[in-house]
């Protein structure tokens, strides 16, 4: 039985060393594509970050000579005015053009209804779908607000009220977000794609081993020879299984390289992806590999050809983002209970590698235990599928 | 010696197989000649084991199929109707893969790979990845596969479906060349010719049973025509081929 299981092992194996399409889709998009977005992803957000709070807010001013208190006070804070008179509608039109960013308009009675000490009217034009305007726009308002409640305490103080009546209570923030627990928050991302290589490293193998052996017409001479089948469907899932750690290395490399030249401590992060971390992450992974192999094989042996076969193992591959979805949308917290549930436990335990938490030996038992469980589980169904007559097609 | 008995096989509401006994017999070629959906493929499927019959039984040299099927596969080679290649291997691995399949050591499999080389002229492509290769060429690598432990029978499904003339000739001549050695090969066609040309026994199947057993000469005889054709049209009757 071991030495058929190994035979079927080597020739899958062999056989798509040479297959360009699996090495492409197994050893190359599947391990890079994550580490690569990735990089690609965090530097666009820290050259955004970096670019705003350096650029001056510009904003367009319009009706500016009714109320030169307010044109000094922003000038003051730094802010570029462009003055021009616009109507309403004219200043709606140049930000729905992207001719203005910002556009300030104050209206024919600011003047006469500020004199009498009553609401003066401004209007404040912004697209709210563009981030970078809406952040603009709040950056304006609460320029605004500081000119209104500074000219309210200077008219509270003419009246002999003290202005600190106004203020009934005073908020201040604190923000608690660690630098590492921001990057967690971003780095929450990572763990799906390597989840993702894991299994993009035996998709095409799950696939050719399986439909594909039936569409070249190699099936039945290999079902008619003097081999049990758990043997055969044991050698197609070794070598399954062996693409799959292959891809995972090879990302996991990636992606430490990828650590090293996107600058995290600039956005405030310190993200520990070393060479250590990595060698713990294979190793929350590879109790995923036998499971993800299994599934992969299981559905594509039900499959009539390649093309369907390929068109029900993409939806595979998008299964392990559900429980991680799952559990951002409901916040859940780390639980021996969740470790039962695979995808969900590596993705829990590689955050906690990341957020530098104590592991507990029991959740990586479980994860593992869980995993290879369910493993076993449709391995046992993918051998009782292949012995049954309709495996013929 | 391969021995059917009495086999039959439905396939839900299609009866594929009623009743189909015959013995082929060693150091002969019998053919199962039959018109498409006859039931020939069912029955050799049940022949090497890859589809339980219903009723009936299968001997592969004494040993029951259903029984002791690895024990019985050992002593059959097998060339089912799809006969692909793995494309990506050349001729030699696959022929290996399949050796090694059946238990044969490295150096045993060598010495049966020259020999197979040698007997199908198969030199010029043998280290060649099989997805280059002619359709003749392709036809001898799976046979070569199928005889790699040197089985004392062989079962063919319809071996020469779409192969060129070239391929047919040498197809034959192979099978010829096992006949000679004392080999018991059992073969299913639809083309008349093809089974007059080869066969020592002609096993007639139409509509899941056995219409006539027997040499050529005795079934001809038996229908009274000297014609091949015709014997097989009257035997047959007359709805099977409008149908």
């Amino acid at each position: 039985m071991m030495r058929a299981l190994l035979t079927v092992f080597r020739k899958e194996f062999l056989e798509n060393l040479r297959d360009r399409r699996t090495l492409v889709s197994a050893l190359l998009f599947g391990p890079l594509f994550g580490p690569l977005l990735f990089g690609a992803m965090v530097s666009r957000m820290l050259d955004q970050s970096v670019a705003e709070s350096d650029e001056p807010l510009q904003i367009t001013l319009s009706g500016a000579e009714q109320a030169p208190n307010l044109r000094r006070y922003l000038e003051s804070q730094g802010v570029t005015l462009a003055l021009r008179s616009l109507s309403e509608d004219a200043g709606r039109t140049a930000v729905q053009s992207r001719a203005a960013k910002v556009v300030v308009i104050v209206p024919g009675d600011y003047a006469s209804r500020f004199a009498a000490a009553m609401p003066a009217p401004l209007l404040l034009v912004a697209d709210s779908s563009d981030s970078q305007a809406r952040k603009s726009a709040d950056r304006v308002r609460q320029l605004l607000a500081n000119y209104g409640s500074g000219i309210a305490q200077l008219r509270l103080k003419a009246r002999g009220v003290s202005p600190l009546l106004a203020l009934p209570v005073a908020v201040n923030e604190i923000d608690v977000t660690t630098p590492t627990g921001r990057a967690v928050a971003i780095l929450g991302f990572m763990t799906y794609f390597v989840l993702f290589a894991v299994l993009m490293g035996g998709l095409y193998l799950a696939i050719d081993s399986t439909a594909g052996e039936r569409e070249r017409g190699s099936l039945e001479a290999l079902l008619s020879l003097p081999v049990g089948r758990a043997s055969i469907v044991g050698g197609k899932l070794l070598a399954t299984c062996a693409y799959m750690c292959l891809s995972l290395a090879i990302s996991l490399a990636a992606f430490v390289v990828v650590f090293r030249f996107v600058p995290l401590e600039r956005l405030g992060m310190s993200a520990n992806l070393g060479a250590g971390t990595a060698l713990k992450f294979f190793a929350i992974c590879l109790p995923f590999v036998p499971l993800g192999a299994a599934l992969m094989t299981l559905v594509a042996s039900f499959t009539r050809s390649y093309r369907e076969a390929q068109t029900y193992l993409t939806s595979v591959l998008l299964v392990p983002t559900l429980p991680i979805a799952f559990a951002s949308i409901y916040s859940l917290k780390t639980s021996s209970s969740l470790m039962l549930i695979p995808s969900l436990s590596q993705h829990l335990l590689m955050t906690s590698v990341l957020k530098d938490e104590p592991i507990a030996p029991l959740d990586v038992a479980l994860s593992a235990g869980s995993a290879l469980g369910v493993s076993l589980l449709l391995t046992v169904l993918i051998a009782r599928h292949w012995r049954r007559e309709s495996m013929l097609g | 010696m391969i021995e059917a008995e009495i086999l039959a096989k439905r396939f839900g509401a299609v009866e594929a197989v009623r009743e189909v006994s015959f013995t082929a017999r060693d150091g002969e070629i019998t053919g199962l000649l039959g018109p498409n959906g006859a039931g020939k493929s069912t029955t050799l499927r049940m022949v090497y084991g890859v589809l339980a019959p219903d009723r009936g039984s299968v001997r592969i040299d004494g040993i029951d199929i259903r029984g002791e099927t690895s024990r019985a596969r050992a002593h059959l080679g097998v060339l089912p109707h799809a006969s692909g290649l793995y494309g990506n291997l050349t001729a030699r691995e696959n022929i290996a893969y399949f050796g090694s399949l059946q238990g044969i050591d490295a150096k045993q499999l060598r010495a049966r790979t020259a020999e197979l080389v040698a007997s199908l002229a198969m030199e010029s492509f043998i280290e060649r990845p099989a997805k280059g290769l002619s359709q003749g060429q392709r036809i001898k690598v799976a046979l070569a596969r199928a005889l790699v432990h040197d089985p004392a029978n062989l079962v063919l499904d319809e071996p020469t479906n779409g192969l060129d003339v070239m391929a047919i000739r040498s197809l034959r001549e192979m099978l010829k060349h096992l006949k000679s050695l004392g080999r018991c090969i059992l073969f299913s066609s639809h083309v008349m010719q093809e089974v007059a040309a080869l066969c020592d026994q002609v096993v007639i199947i139409g509509r899941g049973r056995v219409l006539a057993q027997g040499s050529l000469q005795s079934i001809r005889e038996r229908a009274g025509t000297a014609s091949l054709e015709e014997a097989f049209l009257r035997v047959l009757g007359p709805t099977e081929g409008c149908e």
